[in-house]
């Protein structure tokens, strides 16, 4: 097949327009080609291929193509490898950041966070969207002028001196790391789920697909594959979706017509809060849930009580001579009896968590559910806080901002940040479409079915995943309650193609999309932290006199010991994965953003304003999460209540609306305190505000 | 480097509009979020209207926000002649 990269690798400098519409016909003809290779494998499907052997074609073709313009893209000129070349059309780089920007949580999850928390789940839509106004106002076209290799780069030369680039260094890894785990985590995740492999297993092999894109030919190479990844991804979101709607309302174009959808969703939930059997099931599920507790009280009191009842349950029944049955239930029950005191308490515990699914089900459209008007107003802050906290946090992660190195100009890094938007856009106006359309399908079609007759989907998915799907019947009257199933948030996307009845090879088709999310932003994180050490530490702090031939070596080195180690700590599933991604944008929102903005918009920000600016920013945001989330106080050993810690209701998640003002006031304070910046930091903030000044004899673009 | 009289108005007018910008994406997020739940009782064609901008029309306000300030400021450039030497 041809690639974008053999392009790439042919374009003279200087030849941007031709090399333009060569591109615009690879990926055209690449498009073309995948579409046609997706039908193939329908017909093949229609002649008896099994389904198997869908999900490895599928797997195999696609990693084989990534590598294939991976190594097409090979390189060891540090232009080439760090920026691309720098000619990277505004197009095709918003395509990339796309790639880049959408995780397996953007694909995946996202829908399902939508079904599951319904308004309040669109703080991720608009965080993680509305960010990029913030890269385009403030950052990209600036960041684009300076023209480095990296964000500490800048940090280094704005501030002087290798303190703030160090901090910067600390900082880009923290939060790529974090953020790297949880994309290969999903990595193995759809490679097992595809192939039926084991977990482990699949880290490893997906592990080798991100390595083939990236280990070669370093930025080159990922924007190609990107460029890629983002059409198979958005092809593989879009149809099922649309396929969905035509079902469902008739209509192919789901993002205009679910508001329809969504009045029947919101009728059928009055009645399904009202419903008899519902209230019913609600209702076992408390009495259980109470039961529980009230046990979980003194387990060892409890757990001697409940089996000595059992055991004299028995005796009574052999006594009385009971018939056969009643002692064979008698003994039965005391044999399902948990066997040991911490066995009853796991068990109890599980009960007691049935609490939440006595609640009725959450309006969709309801905006800040809450049941008096204090709680109202705390879902409220906690909502607006998040979308601030995601915003910001776009517009500081490393990962995407270098992605703006790559334009050819200052202009088409201003138009590439609206291409980026744009695709992007495209999958986050479809996921709510995609959530309402499906809650819909469960709610009238799947509620009040019969057990004996569940839908095919139901019963494949219950069997792969209990965790994603079980339906249970509660009430034992035969027919499915809303509150008898419990469902997780990723199936959502996954069974989408089976609820809207098409065939397997539009699933696999949506396994590859999801692959190709995760792996593209793998991809992307691991090229930000071995070029922040391999750039950044060793060329820059440590030995500045390295030839080009040996700094590209070492980040390629890096590159493979940093995706070894985050592949490693992936497969031992760390608990709270999802928790360190949103983590992330916290700490990197209260890192990066007021040093950045500043650097740019304020001339008297100083080295040490920004440096103590950065740190404080960071250490207020890591010692609110530290205090208020389950996991890291764990960690950490903090034993003062959760409630005490928390200021204002904020969440744990959003920490960064702590970190991010206080990073702004530590750097003026300081900065204002501290001598101002001399006459050559005031010229670079000059140099980089104008896309060009004729007399300007400053040269900051590294080649 | 000593920048001109027209230099600074580039600059000032580039504050201008990213003020200006940066206003109506205040507005689009957190105004409208902050009055969802009354906003919510509208109904938008279909949608609640806040449900309807907080999943679609926010986002829409976004693109257009960084379509127009490409546009106006590669405009901007070229008015005061600081754009770069062509480049496609």
């Amino acid at each position: 097949m041809a690639t974008p990269a053999s392009t790439a690798g042919g374009a003279a400098p200087g030849s941007n327009r031709a090399f333009f519409s060569q591109l615009k016909k690879v990926y055209g003809l690449y498009t073309g080609g995948f579409i046609a290779f997706v039908i193939v494998l329908a017909i093949a499907e229609q002649m008896g291929m099994p389904r198997v052997f869908i999900g490895y074609t599928f797997l195999i073709a696609t990693v084989a193509l990534y590598a294939g313009i991976g190594i097409i893209s090979r390189t060891s000129d540090a232009t080439e490898y760090y920026v691309a070349g720098r000619r990277v059309p505004a197009l095709f780089n918003g395509m990339a950041t796309g790639a880049d920007w959408m995780s397996a949580a953007s694909f995946i999850g996202m829908a399902g966070t939508l079904y599951l928390l319904g308004f309040n789940g669109l703080a991720f839509v608009l965080g993680w969207t509305g960010g990029y106004c913030l890269v385009a106002l403030f950052l990209a076209p600036y960041l684009r002028k300076f023209g480095q290799f990296t964000i500490p780069d800048f940090l280094g030369a704005r501030y002087g001196g290798n303190i703030p680039r160090f901090v910067g260094i600390f900082a880009a890894i923290l939060c790529s790391f974090t953020y790297v785990v949880a994309q290969i985590y999903g990595v193995g995740l759809i490679t097992s789920r595809l192939t039926g492999v084991e977990f482990g297993i699949g880290v490893f092999m997906g592990l080798a697909g991100i390595l083939v894109c990236s280990f070669l030919g370093g930025m080159r190479a990922v924007t190609w594959t990107q460029v890629a990844q983002y059409i198979i991804l958005i092809v593989a979101y879009m149809i099922p979706v649309v396929w969905l709607s035509v079902k469902i309302t008739g209509v192919p174009v789901p993002q205009a017509v679910y508001g329809k959808v969504l009045q029947k969703v919101s009728a059928r939930e009055e009645e399904l809060i009202k419903d008899p059997k519902e209230i019913q099931v609600r209702d076992i599920f408390r009495q259980r849930a109470a039961a529980a507790s009230a046990r979980l009280k003194d387990v060892d009191k409890s757990y001697a009580d409940g089996k000595a009842a059992l055991a004299a349950a028995v005796t009574k029944a052999e006594a009385d001579a009971a018939p056969a049955e009643t002692v064979a239930a008698a003994k039965a029950a005391l044999a399902a009896y948990p066997p040991d005191a911490a066995a009853a308490k796991a068990a109890w515990t599980k009960d007691a968590a049935l609490a939440g699914r006595s609640a009725p089900p959450t309006r969709h459209a309801e905006a800040f559910p809450g049941k008096d008007e204090a709680a109202r107003d705390v879902s409220r802050r906690n909502f607006l806080a998040l979308v601030f906290c995601l915003m910001v946090g776009t517009a500081a992660l490393p990962h995407i901002l270098m992605r703006y190195y790559t334009t050819p100009s200052v202009r088409q890094a201003r138009e590439s940040v609206f291409w980026s938007l744009f695709f992007i856009f495209l999958l986050y106006f479809t996921a709510p479409a995609l959530a309402v359309l499906a809650k819909f399908d469960v709610y009238t079609t799947l509620v009040g079915s019969d057990f004996s007759k569940l839908p095919q989907w139901v019963s494949a998915w219950t069997k792969v995943d209990p965790s994603l799907l079980s339906i249970v019947d509660i009430n034992r009257d035969g027919i499915v309650q809303l509150a008898e199933i419990s469902i997780g948030g990723d199936i959502i996307v996954l069974a989408t193609p089976e609820i809207a009845g098409l065939p397997y090879v539009i699933s696999g088709l949506v396994a590859a999309g999801g692959l190709a999310a995760a792996l593209s932003t793998a991809d992307g994180l691991l090229l930000t932290i071995a070029n922040a050490l391999s750039h950044d530490f060793y060329y820059k702090m440590l030995d500045p006199h390295a030839s080009t031939a040996r700094r590209v070596m070492i980040s390629k080195i890096l590159l493979l010991v940093v995706a070894l180690i985050a592949a490693y700590v992936a497969s031992q599933k760390p608990a709270d994965i999802l928790f360190l991604v949103s983590a992330a944008f916290s700490l990197a929102a209260a890192a990066f953003f007021p040093a950045l903005t500043l650097g740019i918009f304020w001339k008297r920000a100083n080295k040490w304003g920004a440096t103590l600016g950065m740190v404080a920013g960071l250490t207020i945001t890591f010692y609110y999460m530290a205090t208020t989330q389950p996991w890291l106080r764990g960690l950490f050993g903090v034993t003062s209540s959760i409630a005490d810690n928390t200021w204002w209701g904020i969440q744990a998640i959003s920490a960064g609306l702590w970190g991010v003002p206080v990073g702004f006031a530590v750097i003026i304070i300081v900065s204002l305190l501290t001598p101002a910046p001399n006459r050559d930091v005031q010229d670079l903030v000059e140099h980089v505000r104008y896309p060009n000044i004729k007399g300007d004899t400053m040269n900051t673009l590294e080649t | 480097m000593q920048l001109t009289e027209r230099q600074h108005e580039y600059w000032r007018r580039n504050l201008r509009i990213t003020a200006i910008l940066l206003f109506i994406w205040f507005v689009a997020t957190f105004v409208m979020g902050f009055y969802a739940r009354p906003l919510n009782e509208v109904n938008f064609f279909g949608w609640p209207l806040a449900f309807y901008f907080a999943a679609q029309g926010s986002l829409i306000i976004y693109v257009v926000i960084i379509w127009y300030y490409a546009r106006y400021m590669n405009n901007l450039d070229r008015e005061y002649g600081v754009e770069e030497a062509e480049d496609d």
